[in-house]
């Protein structure tokens, strides 16, 4: 239970700082993509014997990889994007169930995958998913600038040749490292909920990066940890509270917005 | 021939079934996806299905017909898709992701609370992969008349559709109601997806709604030509897996079939990567903003035909 409170809040933070990212620059289906695709990546280590994580993370990374390399760049690029994700969503989920068929011990172990447990995470999880965590918060600190930049600014930024292509990649690897450490936690599926939710929440109350950042994490906490409280009260699976509660604070912050004065409102395109 | 086709492959009920159903829903999938590959609605095909495992997993709550479950709920989130506006390009990644996590969330519970009732395990299995070989012969004429009515809706809405798809305002300037058009679209779209769920499962139902079309739309201009190379290229997909998934029963481990899903996904893939591969070369010479324009410049054809001006395709 500690183990999963801690891995669980790791998380939350991570999942608040990329989905910051993941909601400015419109890859919202990516940050779905990614995780789901990593479920097979966990199922593959499981019916090999080996720790979970090593799948998730070989297979977080091929999907990141692979959506960037067949991406499109220029006019009509977010459609082309998004067929390329699901494509590439869909042939991991392929591997996914095929993995998971051939392993024996299937419903138990996928529906804990794809839906989270509370009770999911052991002792040995919670360094790889503290290194981890790490690293995808120095990732994102150390290109800062230049991802706000291309973010915001895909224009400016070429002109100043920041190259948005690479940022693209660039960004796509860290949500592939932070996605591994979350599936056992919160599962596949859910993961997406979590980056998604409370960052539309913060980014709908204020416009200015650091704080919508902050308040980002903020929220992915106070959802993670009400979720953790609920599923172990109720026995019920840990993904229906982490998807209603973030779409609780989306609605929130939605109202919020419609109640505040209007200079809070995002700034022009910024939302894909 | 006998390596392929193993013995008993046609004399098998299920097999049977599965071929028509396989049929119905290669077809309708790589019709309706040509429109949703199009309309750039890939994320939005993908959470219809997502949210349709919703559906699914309640109806088997409630032991009803998994069909119905993916249909309502299918249906349920067009009209709320509808009702967000997912022709607003501005936010709706965002409202759509929220409104897929709390469904997603809502399947988690349902697919909980129905393994406590009936104590069956594998049904989280069956909601999300599919199990094509099972479905039940009752529900065939439901599947096949869905699928026919759904295409019927696309055939008879095909150039509107096709219009609306490259530029609501020209078509709304024609007198066109974009937003009837939008809605009638969705609904089909709904149906098609509930008819891969049952198929190849929920979350992979994408795989032929999105993967036939886009191969399609890759190798040729015309929209008819991309409809028809879609819908064939699907049925490939399909019936060839299905044959490959009975006779992985030969296959190790022993005595334990691979699922049709898999095999019906990776062979969607490996369509749309050999697109890739032969067009290049046959496409070099030509102008090197090709590429840039993709769908566009054929919708810019299906508006010509249209007798419609000004939407030609220019690079950015």
């Amino acid at each position: 239970m500690l183990n999963t409170w801690i891995a669980a809040s790791i998380v939350a933070v991570i999942a608040g700082i990329t989905g910051f990212f993941a909601v400015l620059r419109g890859q919202t289906f990516t940050a779905h993509a990614i995780p789901n695709g990593a479920f097979a990546g966990a199922a593959g280590a499981s019916l090999l014997g080996i720790n979970v994580i090593w799948g998730l993370v070989v297979f977080a990374l091929c999907g990141a990889l692979g959506i960037g390399a067949l991406g499109a760049e220029g006019r009509g690029r977010k459609a082309r994007n998004d067929v390329v994700t699901a494509l590439a969503l869909v042939l991991m989920l392929g591997l996914g169930a095929l993995f998971v068929s051939i392993s024996s011990q299937y419903a138990e172990e996928t529906y804990s995958l794809l839906f989270g447990e509370v009770f999911g995470v052991s002792r040995g999880e919670v360094l790889p998913i503290l290194g981890l965590g790490v690293a995808a918060a120095v990732a994102i600190g150390v290109a800062f600038r230049p991802l706000m930049l291309t973010s915001a600014l895909p224009e400016v930024a070429e002109a100043r040749g920041v190259s948005t292509r690479r940022m693209d990649l660039y960004f796509l690897i860290v949500m592939a490292l932070a996605t591994s450490m979350t599936v056992p936690v919160v599962g596949a599926l859910l993961m997406f909920s979590l980056m998604i939710g409370p960052a539309a929440a913060a980014r709908s109350v204020t416009a200015r990066p650091g704080a919508a950042m902050a308040l980002s994490v903020v929220i992915a906490l106070a959802t993670v940890w009400l979720s953790i409280a609920l599923s172990y009260q109720t026995n019920w699976p840990l993904g229906f509270f982490v998807g209603t509660i973030g779409a609780a604070f989306y609605l929130i912050g939605l109202a919020a917005r419609a109640v505040a004065p209007r200079r809070a409102v995002a700034p022009r395109g910024a939302v894909g | 021939m006998h390596y392929l086709f193993e013995p008993g492959l046609f004399s098998s009920g299920p097999v049977r079934t599965a071929l028509l159903v396989g049929a119905v829903v290669a077809v309708t999938s790589g019709v309706i996806g040509v429109f949703t590959v199009l309309r750039g609605q890939s994320f939005a095909g993908h959470s219809l299905a997502d949210v349709a495992t919703t559906g699914g997993s309640g109806a088997f709550l409630v032991g009803l017909n998994q069909f119905w479950g993916f249909l309502a709920a299918g249906i349920a989130a067009a009209a709320l898709m509808e009702a967000i506006g997912v022709q607003r390009r501005r936010g709706r990644d965002v409202a759509t992701g929220v409104v897929l996590g709390a469904a997603l969330g809502a399947a988690a519970l349902f697919l909980y609370l129905g393994s406590l009732q009936t104590a069956t395990t594998g049904a989280s299995f069956t909601v999300l992969f599919g199990s094509i070989f099972v479905i039940s012969p009752d529900t065939v004429p439901a599947l096949v008349a869905s699928g026919v009515i759904a295409l019927f809706v696309v055939a008879a809405l095909a150039r509107v559709l096709l219009l609306t798809s490259v530029s609501p305002d020209l078509a709304r300037a024609r007198g066109v109601n974009v937003r009837l058009v939008g809605i009638a679209y969705l609904a089909a779209l709904a149906v098609s997806v509930s008819l891969a769920a049952v198929a190849i499962g929920a979350v992979l139902s994408t795989a032929l709604l999105i993967g036939p079309s886009a191969t399609a739309l890759r190798v040729t201009k015309s929209p008819a030509r991309a409809m028809a190379v879609s819908a064939l290229t699907g049925l490939a997909a399909t019936w060839l897996g299905i044959v490959l998934a009975y006779d992985s029963y030969y296959w190790p481990p022993h005595g334990h079939g691979w699922p049709v899903s898999f095999f019906v996904v990776a062979l969607v893939l490996v369509g749309y990567l050999l697109s890739y591969v032969r067009p290049r070369a046959q496409r070099a010479p030509r102008s090197p903003h090709e590429d840039e324009c993709g769908p566009e410049a054929i919708v810019a054809t299906a508006a010509t035909a249209a007798g419609t001006e000004g939407a030609t395709c220019s690079p950015a």
